[in-house]
């Protein structure tokens, strides 16, 4: 029997389509899937799609430099003779690479201790848990991230590091404060008197609950990270040259302006346009996870 | 005592708040025997639903707090027992019915989803998935749920509020507790459905020979439910005895207002209350709690608390009126 046949993948389709529905009611949403899918397929695919891939590194070439947008450079050149499109291309790489990282690190850990937390409030556990987390947040998270990049070596490795420690914080709040309304259920009571786990009740029945906020929240903070990513790097504690990060090529760009105003304009916008992507995303989600009310 | 259950002695239970101690558990006593199902009644915020959670360990601890006391099952006392022994209890042991089916089901799963894991984790012997699947299909069809193999991958809020207090109890049952507390499993349901939730429930325990403890503030529920009725008010036991015993011959004063209270078809107009209101357990009377409601108070009753005394045939009354000197 072909696959697309058999019960369980008609089911998962039917899902799918389902969910598509409901995710696609928003338009907003729609255009904001269609950004991050551009922006996410031109990062991958940045060395076959940019039209000159090698102005991604060293490359020097003054005989173009500052190059006002053309059709051989549709976004110009910079003060190298670099193309600025292709640039951009490979700055998403960095951008995306950014954000992912920094949720993969920050959202587990997040999760599980707001979890905990929420679950045993009012005990000695959530007061720890829960102090540390108000210690972090009490630090402006731009000032501490700047704080740690200047005391390691600048690098796209120490500014995701940076980014990730002032992070976390925020899931274990988001959760703690779902978890911590949730444990009161009586579906929660319901399984505790049928006699399971603690680690079924956080994770198979309380976690489940807290997913749409979570998934809702990721997309938003995929925009954030991006854009402190951006910040760091503009303020030169980020990607160094002659890496084509975003953020680095607003401040090359900078001191430019106006004249040369392609130099920082097009990579900011490209910002904007993966930030913007990425919020509008946030909403759709939220209505994917919202349950139908009938 | 002998083929108790349940066993439940002199428990206190006070909660602290902003005013001060509600002292609101004064002393529990009941006894649960094998496949006796026991009706337990009073008014709301009597304490009924307190006492039933701390059998099963889960009161809320702040602000609650157990003071004094015993919950013997199978004559050991669950209030002692670890975590794990109290996880052992909880399901195979004790399984409870809450009063809000839509509550108590978890709105992201299905109901296979969350009845297979009740039957994979609650069962004694270990079971296969395909076992699992037929099981969950047996108990929902049980519970006269038709087309259960539906039923199993539908989500809770695409049943109705009947069929899904059905599968609250099948979850309940699927485990084979000994002992089902039912917490006005029919308050939240209308009228003709909670007619046949009662006859389904009745027919379940009374095939599996469960013991109950049937948690509800109407005696008409109790009168069908319950072979012995407790009556509790404002935190303890004020009178036991069989029902048809307790029926037809209520000694206890709030009792007595009780049965006057039920409206009958028969006869005009609204049935006569009790005045008064229950006692605030911020500062309750110092004796009897009922004796500011009750209209055979003397002396006696002001200063000392009465304890419940056999006046008959397993028939316990805590009314100085019926204790010699």
């Amino acid at each position: 029997m072909a696959f697309w046949r058999r019960p369980g993948f008609q089911r998962r389709w039917d899902t799918f389509k389902r969910g598509w529905y409901k995710f696609s009611k928003n338009p907003v949403s729609v255009v904001g899937l269609f950004f991050v899918v551009a922006v996410s397929f031109l990062a991958v695919f940045a060395p076959f799609v940019a039209p000159y891939p090698e102005h991604a590194g060293r490359f020097v070439n003054f005989s173009e430099a500052s190059q006002p947008p053309s059709l051989q450079h549709p976004f110009g050149t910079d003060v190298f003779g670099r193309d600025i499109l292709s640039r951009v291309f490979f700055g998403f790489r960095y951008s995306l690479m950014m954000g992912v990282v920094v949720l993969v690190l920050v959202v587990p850990p997040g999760v599980v201790l707001g979890l905990v937390a929420g679950y045993w409030r009012g005990t000695w556990i959530d007061m720890v848990i829960m102090r540390v987390t108000d210690v972090f947040l009490a630090v402006p998270p731009l000032i501490l991230a700047l704080a740690v990049c200047s005391v390691l070596t600048p690098s796209v490795f120490n500014a995701m590091m940076a980014v990730s420690l002032m992070w976390w914080p925020w899931y274990a709040r988001l959760v703690y404060g779902l978890a911590s309304s949730l444990r009161n259920e009586f579906f929660v009571q319901a399984a505790e008197v049928a006699g399971a786990s603690r680690p079924h009740i956080l994770f198979r029945e309380i976690l489940p609950n807290c997913v749409s906020s979570i998934f809702t929240k990721m997309s938003l903070d995929m925009g954030w990270v991006i854009l402190i990513g951006s910040a760091l790097s503009f303020v030169g504690l980020g990607a160094q040259p002659p890496t084509p990060d975003l953020g680095t090529m607003v401040a090359d760009g900078a001191k430019y302006l106006p004249d040369q105003w392609w130099i920082a304009i097009f990579p900011a916008l490209a910002i904007m346009i993966t930030v913007l992507g990425f919020n509008l995303i946030g909403d759709g989600f939220r209505d994917l996870f919202a349950l139908e009310e009938v | 005592m002998t083929g108790a259950l349940l066993h439940v002695q002199g428990l206190k239970v006070e909660f602290k708040v902003y005013e001060g101690v509600l002292k609101v558990l004064n002393g529990v006593q009941m006894v649960v025997h094998e496949g006796e199902r026991m009706g337990l009644v009073g008014e709301a915020g009597c304490g009924k639903t307190t006492t039933m959670k701390c059998v099963l360990r889960i009161l809320p601890s702040p602000p609650g707090k157990i003071t004094a006391g015993q919950i013997l099952f199978h004559g050991r006392d669950v209030l002692k027992m670890t975590f794990h022994q109290v996880q052992r209890v909880r399901g195979r042991g004790i399984a409870m019915i809450f009063q809000d089916p839509t509550a108590a089901l978890n709105p992201v799963f299905t109901i296979g989803d969350q009845l297979m894991s009740v039957i994979k984790y609650g069962s004694r012997d270990s079971l296969g998935a395909r076992e699992v699947r037929s099981r969950a299909v047996a108990v929902l069809h049980e519970v006269q749920l038709p087309d259960p193999e539906r039923i199993l991958t539908n989500y809770p809020i695409q049943l109705s509020g009947g069929m899904r207090q059905r599968v609250c109890i099948a979850m309940a049952l699927s485990t084979e507790p000994e002992l089902l507390i039912a917490d006005e499993p029919t308050t939240s349901l209308d009228v003709t459905i909670q007619d046949q939730i009662l006859r389904l429930l009745n027919a379940l325990v009374e095939r599996r020979s469960t013991s109950v403890i049937f948690i509800t503030h109407s005696l008409g529920v109790v009168r069908e439910m319950a072979d012995r009725v407790y009556v509790m008010y404002a935190g303890s036991i004020i009178e036991s005895a069989a029902k048809e015993e307790l029926f037809s011959n209520p000694l206890h004063p709030y009792t007595q207002g009780l049965m006057r209270a039920v409206p009958k078809l028969t006869g005009g107009g609204i049935a006569e209350g009790i005045p008064g209101r229950i006692p605030d357990y911020l500062n309750p009377p110092a004796g009897c709690r009922f004796q500011p409601r009750c209209p055979h108070a003397w002396a006696r009753c002001v200063n000392e608390v009465p304890t419940l005394h056999e006046v008959g045939q397993g028939h316990e009354v805590a009314c100085f009126r019926f204790q010699e000197q």
